[in-house]
């Protein structure tokens, strides 16, 4: 168990650095838990994380890596939805970095 | 890795027993592997997919969009015993109207859910080399 | 003494619901919760069972639960009273006794 501090206040974590209560999610908590990684969000960064936030608030699940791929091509063209190009954005895995900035659980079927 | 056909019997309903989440969550880490996976709903398993589940009065996660979610998964057969909704008062217009996106055909939806009675369901099962009961 | 009998099981799945309709005396009361809520409903091949039971006991029902199995209030069995945790309490209250058929 470790904390995220932020503002003056102590966020938990969980042992592999999500967020414990999920309730507590903000924009802000996301960049600071990615600044915590040594990564300075972008828009590109942005749009995988709202994107596996509404899919969560839909299905109640993060989304498999696979899954995720071909919603983003979906959604936002081909060109992205290819894991190289969100491997460029989350080299520790699209599912399990974007995952802990947005601020859900480790993605179901993550392996 | 070589594909084979997998089931998942579902034959609990949900909330009572911790059957239906735990054979959900299995699914959804078995779709990962890329298998051939079908579901089938029997019994009071049909109660998984009815339309319209509401847990604020029990204070349990509803999980009845994740079903939805499936389609996404590639897993797009979801077999339903006709005779188990007719013993139990229901007809398909109670389930949730679940679906899957064909990428091919611009996305269009198709339904993912296959009525069948007992003979067929009975012919679909036979077909597995993988069965697991919840 | 009247008793209150309280099902958690479907009486599709397990016969603990029909023993107990077996066993109750004039005035009891039934509740059903959790996976037994699924037997207030209309038409199913458990309702003549339940109904011809609802002569003799009056027969409750946990509305979250009925709810949480996408089963609305409207598909009930006529007779059958939907209750939330406060009316699961007054029963315990009103009846001398209270017996678990797991």
């Amino acid at each position: 168990m470790s904390t995220l501090e932020l503002n003056g206040e102590s966020i938990e974590l969980d042992e592999e650095g999500y967020l414990v209560d999920l309730s507590l999610w903000t924009r802000e908590i996301g960049e600071a838990l990615a600044k915590g990684e040594d990564v300075d969000l972008t828009d590109e960064h942005w749009d995988i994380i709202d994107f596996l936030r509404e899919y969560y608030e839909e299905y109640q699940i993060a989304p498999a890596v696979r899954v995720l791929t071909k919603a983003v091509g979906k959604r936002l063209g081909k060109d992205k939805g290819n894991s190289k190009y969100l491997y460029s954005l989350f080299p520790y895995g699209p599912g399990k970095q974007a995952c802990k900035y947005a601020g859900l659980p480790k993605p179901t079927g993550c392996v | 890795m070589a594909t084979k056909k997998f089931m998942f019997v579902n034959r609990k309903a949900p909330y009572g027993t911790v059957y239906a989440l735990e054979s959900l969550e299995v699914v959804l880490i078995s779709a990962a592997f890329e298998q051939d996976v079908s579901l089938a709903f029997i019994d009071d398993g049909v109660y998984q997919i009815t339309k319209g589940q509401d847990t604020t009065g029990i204070g349990q996660k509803n999980f009845s969009n994740t079903y939805k979610a499936l389609g996404d998964y590639e897993i797009k057969k979801l077999y339903v015993s006709k005779e188990s909704l007719e013993e139990r008062g229901l007809t398909q217009d109670d389930l949730m109207d679940l679906v899957w996106e064909d990428e091919d055909d611009d996305w269009a939806e198709k339904p993912s859910i296959i009525m069948v009675d007992r003979s067929e369901m009975a012919a679909v099962m036979a077909e597995q080399e993988v069965t697991l009961s919840f | 003494m009247a008793m209150l009998h309280i099902v958690n099981k479907s009486p599709f799945e397990k016969v603990s619901f029909r023993s107990c309709l077996n066993h109750v005396s004039k005035g009891d009361s039934v509740l059903m919760i959790e996976d037994a809520a699924v037997g207030a409903i209309e038409g199913t091949s458990f309702s003549e069972k339940l109904k011809t039971a609802m002569g003799d006991v009056s027969v409750y029902v946990l509305g979250g639960d009925l709810a949480a199995r996408g089963l609305s209030e409207d598909r009930m069995i006529d007779g059958i009273k939907a209750v939330d945790y406060a009316g699961f309490v007054d029963l315990t209250v009103e009846n001398e006794t209270t017996q678990s058929w797991l």
